[in-house]
């Protein structure tokens, strides 16, 4: 997707690109393409024997009912996180775009929980929904619910998938609120003395101006669901009980920063930026077509 | 004008921290510039606080304590991250002298010659004693070779023993004094503490590390063939033997009837007692001063007794093994030897650490183990064991029995892994997934394939 | 303002805004407020679960306690106010930098024609799919041969790369009518003029959004900052919680913890207030 109207200049797009391809290139791709060497070797944790196995670890991992079963979860898992993280933001959004008293304060609240440190935010997690110390786990139970999640694989999920999502929410809500505040007014007033219902004016004219702002999200938020949320996991289920709540990146995680498994890890990553370089590219494809701009 | 006014009022609120920050960094600087002349000695450690405060106390210590060496030790992150850590280091020619590597990582470290300079070569080119019979053997044991040479600094060690609440026994009609010795009495007290209407009678920390790998030293049985791997990188695991399974099937069987909840990986079970809710817990003996200080009753309600065992078992109750961390000696990177001012001054620093009055200071401050006997009969001989009922119960529990070739420690390679899988399979065993007997199977199939991996990866 | 006027306003809508949003604040800002209340009560307490709904009468102890050592009852370290300042130093950077070389890149992707343009967006696109967690000992390496271990830029300028602010200058630039760039080519302006003059004065919101967004990740960063740096001078408030936090059998002080989180939030809450002054003025200039 390009303008139409573009600017002739043959040097200066290269030197307006230059310092962020030179970061990613150094610190990137560099080290990325060593990732993609060692996938290809079999080593010892500090790399003093080295021996080249060709496709030997890719083959072990497709090999291993684990490693489906991973996929399965991950498809589940990230779905779950990317709606639930999406559609209470732009709820949220919508309302305090509003022009409502205090609307500013209730901006900074739905925002602040963004500012969490991610190692606290888990421990948090732990005290609310911990089934005998956790304040809504103990309300769960003595509601009735039979809430353990270090025993009960759809309890783990549905605590890694609302934990997950919660950390997204303000930053969705963030950007929903500045796509909304960048419509010109002029567009809503038009469509306000046309008479169009609320519900008809969202669907008919805010959706669509907000499509480039909604597809934004809808990409992060996929690579975040894919590939940032092993911290979360990691604090809150360890993957367990069973394997119910590993995902892909939590096993490249496990495999290369506990067990120490670069070649596995590796190969692990090398298969998983591949999908999801398929499935980005299938976003931009197709779905970008349905994006107003 | 909106905009300026909160760019100003932005401004003012970063001066005010950067001005906060200036002054508490000069003073940081001033006490870091006296400490450059010296040799520097990197020191990178995984305990957090208030514990990792009072390791780089130590260290601290020591550098005060002698005019050459400065050893400037660091929190790198939990135990994995250390590792990770130092791994990269070294890769990228960058490591630190010294790093602390939880106890499931020394197989992995010991297979990394040319990584690692052993304790007992480092001792012997510099010239420094330190007198390894005192230690406690399972200490010491974990961290050598079979022949008694020692690869790493054995330091901050734990064991698992059992906590349990006296009030809740009181309520039970059981002797708040006498803890279940055996695994029948146990059944017995759970039963009457549920009886009594405790929701939970018991459970357990660390599942794997209490219940199979402690379980195998105190039954005097392998976790693994060749001396639990002591012998070579060829073991395979030993946790679907019939003693094992009846284990597994004693906690499933207590789990169904309520007596038993499984509390989680790792230290998750620690929070159920501490809360009060459950009335027994195996745990790490480091666990003692978070009981005192949360459990519900406090000092005089928490009770610390050993494992229990099964009476019937020839062998049975024989010394458990430990937990915890040592400090191993690393090269710069690949072909980067340390000098031998530099070696000097690891040693200077073990030799410290050896010393009775730090170890039993160590011990007394933190709860882990006396590692050496001398420093156990230095505190001994204090009131702190009257002051403290309890606190000696690790130790007395290390040094009963015999050591043998099943309490001198594990050798697997990738053991962080293998702990992981057997929580995967047992915790399909509590779900009732699959009985304990398919778990253990499962647990030692998948445990297998992962030793056979390190060992291939390490083969020189 | 004139918004009144768009009709966005209707007094049942009203009530069922402020309803959604208390909840969503209730359920959102909820942890929050268990990490302040927790900060103002013993360790004891939280420990064992029996942390009440409400704020208990140790606030003033807490907090001396967490900015006067920050780290427990029985030792010392880096003091607070220096972690403190080298976030504050991280975060800035980072935000900043991540918005000068993304919103310069990104205008090069939308605004030029030039060989190697699809590659160049792909290639910064990808960034996203290998956080440094899952490939530290590469990156390490790579930091280490360029001698900024240790230093303030081996902390931020690996950091700087974001594929994500350019993918939202991208679909912010999108969505600038074509006509503002033909106006401008015939006044004469080239791309610099129209880009300074127009792109970016429009883009202040998203600016400031991501503004928001980028300094509370470059605050929150962890890993990082603790692996490629060694000198305690330059340890951050996050590091100096999770040092906290321990995850074997160590007993935390968990309302230290929590009272330092809650100072370590305070930065970027300010950003946040801050920079919604900035989204009332992005609002009222679209409407000249």
């Amino acid at each position: 997707m390009q303008k139409r109207v573009i600017f002739p200049n043959k040097i200066l797009p290269y030197a307006l690109l230059a310092p962020q391809i030179a970061i990613t290139v150094l610190f990137f791709f560099l080290p990325a393409g060593q990732a993609i060497w060692q996938s290809l070797l079999m080593q010892d944790a500090f790399g003093l024997r080295v021996e080249f196995v060709w496709f030997e670890n890719f083959a072990r991992i497709l090999k291993d009912p684990n490693y489906l079963a991973a996929i399965k979860t991950t498809v589940v898992f990230s779905s779950a996180v990317t709606v639930l993280a999406m559609a209470p933001a732009l709820l949220l959004a919508l309302m305090a775009d509003r022009q409502i008293r205090a609307a500013d304060t209730f901006k900074t609240l739905i925002v602040w929980p963004y500012a969490v440190a991610p190692a606290v935010a888990a421990v948090l997690w732990l005290f609310m929904f911990h089934p005998s110390i956790g304040v809504v786990g103990q309300l769960l139970i003595q509601m009735g619910v039979k809430w353990n999640y270090a025993l009960d694989g759809n309890q783990a999920m549905l605590l890694v998938i609302l934990a997950s999502a919660w950390k997204q929410v303000s930053y969705n809500f963030l950007f929903f609120l500045a796509g909304l505040q960048s419509i010109p007014k002029s567009i809503l007033e038009a469509a306000s003395i046309d008479g169009a219902s609320a519900r008809t004016r969202f669907w008919t004219v805010i959706f669509p101006l907000l499509s480039p702002t909604t597809f934004f999200l809808l990409v992060v938020n996929v690579v975040y669901a894919f590939f940032d949320t092993f911290g979360t996991i990691d604090a809150l289920t360890k993957g367990g009980p069973g394997t119910s709540t590993v995902t892909l990146i939590y096993r490249v995680y496990v495999d290369g920063n506990n067990n120490l498994n670069f070649g596995a890890s590796a190969a692990q990553s090398v298969i998983l930026m591949a999908v999801v370089i398929a499935l980005t590219a299938v976003q931009f494809r197709y779905i970008e077509r349905k994006v107003h701009y | 004008m909106i905009f300026r006014r909160s760019l100003f009022a932005a401004t003012a609120a970063v001066a005010l921290i950067a001005s906060a920050g200036l002054a508490q960094a000069q003073q940081a600087q001033a006490q870091q510039a006296q400490a450059q002349q010296k040799v520097q000695i990197d020191f990178w450690h995984g305990l957090t606080q208030p514990l990792g405060g009072l390791l780089e106390q130590i260290a601290a210590d020591f550098s005060a304590s002698q005019p050459r060496f400065q050893i400037n030790a660091t929190f790198r992150g939990a135990y994995p991250e250390t590792m990770v850590s130092s791994i990269a280091a070294f890769r990228a020619g960058n490591a630190p002298h010294i790093v602390q590597m939880f106890e499931v990582g020394t197989a992995t470290m010991m297979a990394a010659r040319g990584a690692i300079i052993p304790v007992h070569e480092l001792l012997r080119t510099t010239g420094v004693a330190i007198d390894f019979n005192d230690y406690i053997p399972a200490v010491r044991g974990y961290y050598a070779l079979p022949n008694g040479n020692q690869m790493s600094m054995p330091f901050n060690s734990s064991t698992t023993i059992m906590f349990y609440n006296k009030d809740a026994f009181r309520k039970a009609g059981l002797n708040p004094e006498q803890a279940p010795r055996t695994w029948a009495e146990m059944r017995q007290a759970t039963a009457a503490l549920k009886a009594s209407g405790h929701a939970c009678p018991f459970t357990t920390a660390w599942p794997t590390w209490a219940q199979f790998e402690q379980f195998s030293a105190l039954h005097n049985v392998p976790l693994a063939s060749a001396q639990n791997g002591m012998e070579g990188m060829n073991a395979e695991l030993r946790i679907n033997s019939p003693l094992h399974v009846r284990h597994l099937t004693t906690l499933v069987d207590m789990a169904k009837d309520n007596t038993f909840r499984y509390g989680g990986r790792d230290g998750a079970g620690d929070a159920l007692f501490a809360s009060g809710e459950c009335a027994i817990i195996h745990a790490s003996s480091g666990f003692r001063a978070r009981a005192l200080r949360e459990v519900p009753g406090g000092a005089a309600n928490v009770g610390a007794a050993m494992l229990p065992f099964y009476d019937d078992v020839a062998g049975a109750p024989n010394q458990t093994i430990i937990g915890g961390a040592s400090f191993w000696v690393l090269n710069g990177g690949p072909g980067r030897v340390r000098s031998a001012d530099e070696q000097r001054g690891i040693a200077e620093f073990f030799a410290y650490l050896a010393r009775p009055e730090v170890a039993a200071k160590w011990h007394t401050d933190t709860g882990f183990l006396p590692v050496t006997r001398a420093a156990f009969a230095r505190v001994q001989a204090t009131d702190f064991y009257r002051q403290n009922p309890g606190a000696d119960v690790p130790v007395q529990q290390m040094l009963r029995g015999a050591s043998t070739e099943n309490t001198r420690g594990l050798r697997l390679g990738n053991m962080p892994e293998i702990r992981v899988v057997i929580q995967e399979e047992i915790e399909r065993a509590f779900q009732g997934q699959q009985t304990p007997q398919q778990a253990l199977d499962n647990a030692v199939r998948r445990g297998n394939e992962i030793l056979r991996n390190f060992e291939r990866a390490n083969r020189s | 303002m004139s918004t009144e006027a768009v009709g966005r306003t209707s007094t049942a809508g009203n009530w069922l805004a402020y309803a959604i949003l208390t909840l969503g604040v209730v359920v959102f800002a909820f942890p929050i407020w268990m990490a302040f209340v927790g900060s103002t009560w013993d360790a004891a307490t939280i420990g064992r679960g029996d942390l009440p709904l409400y704020p208990g009468d140790l606030f003033w102890e807490n907090y001396a306690q967490a900015w006067s050592s920050g780290e427990g009852t029985r030792v010392r370290g880096t003091p607070v106010g220096v972690m403190m300042l080298n976030s504050l130093v991280m975060a800035l950077a980072i935000a900043l930098g991540k918005i000068a070389i993304s919103i310069l890149s990104a205008y090069a992707v939308v605004y030029f024609s030039f060989p190697g343009r699809m590659l160049a967006f792909w290639m910064i696109f990808v960034t996203l799919m290998l956080p440094v967690e899952v490939r530290i000992v590469p990156t390490y390496q790579v930091v280490v041969d360029l001698g900024l271990f240790d230093s303030y830029a081996g902390l931020i300028v690996p950091l700087i790369a974001s594929a994500t602010a350019t993918l939202l200058f991208r679909q912010f630039f999108l969505t600038i009518p074509d006509e503002l760039v033909e106006a401008a080519k015939i006044d004469g302006a080239g791309p610099l003029r129209f880009f300074w003059d127009v792109v970016l004065p429009l883009s202040r919101t998203n600016i400031a959004a991501l503004f928001v967004i980028l300094f509370i990740y470059g605050w929150n960063q962890y890993l990082w900052p603790m692996l490629i740096t060694r000198s305690k001078g330059l340890e951050t408030i996050v590091i100096g919680i999770t040092k906290m936090i321990g995850t074997g059998d160590a007993q935390n002080d968990w309302n230290l913890i929590m009272a330092t989180t809650i100072l370590a939030m305070l930065p970027p809450v300010l950003v946040v207030v801050f920079m919604q002054r900035w989204f009332v003025k992005g609002l009222v200039d679209s409407e000249k």
